[in-house]
């Protein structure tokens, strides 16, 4: 440790004030703080300070994603193999479809930082500022919620979009108003919709090694089943717990997402109220359909209410999502609202709305956009209370 | 008595070097500091001059706005000095004091036979003015304002605090008295804050005062916690407040006559030799209680959340009750062994990314290292947590930085003084230093309002 620490001090000079690479000083200062947490003692107000910091907060909720993308690896290998008709079976060649998964999706993973990161640290050095740790958490999501056969480009360009209009021209990380990662997934979803959409993006069926896709072979997802009045060939309610059907890469699997819900609840990192409401959100809807769906004659609306949970990235949207500490509402009360409109928006786009197939990702920005306005008349209620108190009082 | 106020949001955090029950009779101080310092918003006008001689209650300093509330000294002797930072700033009076200590006579009186008027002009002669505190903006009463109640709180939350109990412990006539001119002061209550556990007959058997019960963490001791869950401050309203030990200062003046400043000192924290109490003088050097410290100690006049570094060589706060030794935070710290991905099991942490909450009887030590740096408010929930007030502290933070003075006003400024925050900057991952916040927002709000 000391003799990195030292060699740490002979560099600094070189990055800092009057140094050859004064410019990159806070890529410096990221990497150094990284390493060393600085030995900066507190100057004013509390001598004692909690042990918690945002990266090793950053660093709960990457750790929270590890499930889904782990999962997420083997499952593109087994779509993939699936389609080829070969290890069919689903404890059949695991290595070679996690070794094929891995290898469709790391390249995406090192886009999104690469690109992601590589923008924060021009606009920090550019803005004199240190360099926030936002971005680890979106450079992961990204490629957990882009379909497997997404052009590298494409990350690229979603990822820049979404740094420089998402969250830079905001002020950067905890300022910003509409979830990162989303932005870069909605950006590429109105762009090119014929990549991040339709039957032939989610499954990678190359035939290299000169294999032929089985026949009947669908790439559809379950929900672009449902929306093309197919409902009744949806996965099957196990399958799409644990995940095993087509979908963006890491949003397939419940059970990966409960699993990291479970962290960032034990941590207390992600609002356990936010994730209940979306869920109450999403079961009240659900339930509703059930409720009209036979009336109506509609197939989808039937589907029983867990299943329809299940399916799609509504659970991977509202452990990951819909629970960003800074585009949620802030207050309590606000955060009941929020997280139960995402649920009941998100089933009710997905059902009723034929052009998109999942209304996660709208839903969830749709009240991105709505939470500040939620906290406004949560914080004027208070201001009223106070009011009338002292109305009271004279 | 009244039911019990349960206060459920806070936190006690567990440290190392709680005072022993034990009150030690300290030598009297050699030399004393009084620091203009300890006044917020205050402004000194110097009365003495380096050479003079004074009493015990002689005054050394006024509020130049204020000319009547006056600074006293606590020891007879010989002004060494005038003691001034930049822009000759008065830092502090420094007293050579006399082996005997001489008083200035202000007569033993009987509240009741008094005034409101006429005591009001004995505590501010007598310097005992400044220990009455004035909500809103947490600064020294005017005598000219009349306050709708008064608020003490007998009991101490903040970490490793003076237990209360222990130091009224056989002096119920003073605190008696103190408490007799007080109810005095107001037409409205003088409310006396208990704690569920407290158990001395001083406090429960006080009269001429509104017993208020509470139950809970930190900061349910804090009088701001306590004004808020009885009688909110609501606008154009003023409520004072003051402490324990002050009361019983005021209520020496009225029984002997005397300014006698004594104070029981709680001398805590993991790096105190000996935490016991000691009975000393306010101003008093905190050598004459701590004895040697190694190098790489910080002394704290005041609790560690809210006092003030005062450093090895440094004097008692006038409003203080407890010194806390806190080992010094200076080092870089690696992120794998004692950094932000270490298992961290001496990390004292509110968040549950630390195994800290698993280990419930466990005290930690911890230093003053910031434990990572400033950044944007990200998360959410955090102070609310720990926040007993029926205010929304980040947006009053974020109202008070961007200096929107009607909406801090709205969001219940007017409610909290910056001790209230100290456990929200303690939570805070981003680091934000909250109580400079507030007390920014208060001196805007303050200057605007008056």
């Amino acid at each position: 440790m000391k003799a990195l620490k030292k060699a740490l001090d002979n560099l600094r000079p070189t990055f800092s004030k009057g140094g050859k690479l004064e410019k990159l000083h806070w890529v410096w200062d990221a990497n150094e703080t990284f390493l060393f947490t600085p030995g900066h003692a507190t100057q004013r107000g509390a001598h004692i300070r909690d042990g918690i910091d945002l990266k090793r907060t950053m660093f709960m909720v990457i750790l929270a994603m590890v499930p889904c993308l782990l999962f997420g690896m083997w499952n593109v290998g087994h779509q993939h193999f699936l389609a080829l008709g070969e290890y069919t079976a689903l404890g059949e060649g695991f290595w070679q479809k996690f070794g094929f998964g891995a290898l469709k999706v790391l390249p995406i993973v090192v886009v999104s930082y690469a690109v992601g990161l590589g923008i924060e640290f021009v606009f920090c050095s550019i803005n004199k500022h240190p360099i926030q740790e936002g971005f680890l958490v979106s450079g992961m999501l990204i490629p957990l919620v882009m379909p497997v056969d997404v052009p590298l480009w494409m990350v690229a360009v979603g990822t820049a979009f979404a740094v420089v209009i998402g969250k830079e021209v905001f002020g950067g990380t905890g300022m910003n108003v509409l979830n990162v990662a989303l932005t870069a997934r909605a950006f590429l979803f109105f762009a090119y919709p014929t990549m991040m959409s339709g039957d032939k993006v989610w499954v990678n069926t190359s035939t290299a090694d000169g294999q032929a896709v089985v026949d009947g072979f669908s790439g559809a997802t379950s929900l672009g089943l449902a929306a093309t009045g197919n409902a009744g060939q949806v996965t099957s309610l196990m399958d799409s717990f644990w995940g095993f059907e087509a979908g963006s890469i890491g949003e397939t699997s419940a059970f990966a997402c409960l699993l990291g819900a479970a962290l960032l609840l034990f941590t207390g990192i992600g609002s356990w109220r936010i994730m209940f409401s979306v869920f109450l959100g999403g079961l009240t809807m659900a339930g509703i359909f059930n409720l009209v769906g036979p009336g109506l004659g509609n197939e989808y609306m039937q589907i029983p209410v867990l299943h329809q949970l299940m399916l799609g990235s509504f659970m991977f949207g509202l452990v990951f999502m819909a629970t960003d500490p800074v585009t949620a509402a802030q207050t309590d009360t606000g955060k009941w609202i929020y997280g139960f409109f995402i649920g009941l928006l998100a089933i009710l786009i997905r059902v009723v709305n034929p052009a998109y197939p999942e209304g996660m990702m709208l839903a969830i920005l749709f009240m991105n956009v709505m939470a500040p306005l939620i906290d406004h008349y949560v914080v004027q209620a208070n201001i009223k209370r106070r009011m009338k108190r002292a109305a009271l009082a004279a | 008595m009244s039911k019990t106020i349960r206060i459920r949001k806070g936190l006690d955090l567990r440290l190392k070097g709680e005072a022993e029950k034990v009150i030690v009779q300290a030598d009297p101080p050699g030399v004393v500091d009084i620091k203009p310092t300890d006044f917020h918003g205050l402004t000194p006008k110097v009365l003495v001059k380096p050479g003079q001689e004074v009493k015990a209650g002689m005054p050394l300093f006024r509020d130049k706005y204020n000319e009547r509330v006056l600074f006293a000294s606590p020891v007879s002797g010989e002004v060494a000095d005038v003691i001034r930072g930049e822009k000759r700033k008065v830092l502090a009076v420094r007293i050579i004091a006399d082996k005997e200590t001489k008083y200035q006579e202000f007569g033993p009186a009987d509240p009741a036979k008094m005034d409101r008027g006429a005591i009001i002009e004995r505590l501010l002669e007598s310097g005992c003015w400044p220990f009455i505190r004035q909500r809103p903006f947490d600064v020294v009463a005017d005598p000219a304002q009349e306050p709708r109640d008064i608020f003490i709180s007998a009991f101490d939350t903040r970490p490793l605090a003076a237990d209360l109990d222990l130091v009224v412990r056989n002096n119920g006539a003073e605190l008696q008295a103190g408490l007799d001119v007080l109810a005095k002061l107001t037409k409205g209550r003088v409310h006396l804050g208990l704690s569920d556990r407290t158990a001395a007959r001083e406090f429960l058997d006080a009269k001429n005062v509104q017993h208020d019960t509470f139950k809970g963490p930190h900061p349910a001791g804090n009088v701001g916690v306590q004004i808020h869950h009885t009688a909110p401050i609501n606008k154009g309203e003023v409520v004072w407040t003051t402490g324990v030990q002050d009361v019983m200062v005021i209520g020496r003046l009225f029984l002997t006559g005397h300014f006698d400043a004594t104070r029981t000192v709680a001398v805590t924290g993991s790096e105190a030799r000996n935490p016991k109490y000691h009975r000393t003088l306010i101003g008093a050097p905190v050598k004459d209680l701590i004895g040697d410290v190694e190098p790489g100690v910080r002394v704290v006049s005041g609790d560690p959340l809210s006092g003030s570094n005062v450093g090895v060589d440094g004097h008692l706060g006038f409003y203080d009750t407890q010194l806390t030794l806190l080992p010094e935070g200076d080092e870089p710290k690696f992120f794998l062994t004692d950094g932000w991905l270490s298992p961290g099991l001496n990390k004292l942490s509110a968040s549950h990314a630390y195994p800290s909450w698993l280990m419930p009887g466990k005290r930690y030590a911890p230093d003053t290292n910031q434990n990572g740096e400033e950044r944007a408010f990200v998360m959410s929930g955090q102070y609310e947590a720990v926040f007993p007030f029926d205010i929304y502290p980040v947006h009053l933070l974020k109202a008070i930085l961007v200096n929107d003075i009607e909406q801090m006003e709205n969001l219940g400024l007017l409610e909290v003084a910056p001790e209230d925050f100290a456990l929200c900057e303690f939570v805070c991952t981003s680091k934000i230093e909250s109580q400079a916040i507030v007390r920014e927002g208060l001196d805007v709000l303050k200057k605007e309002t008056t």
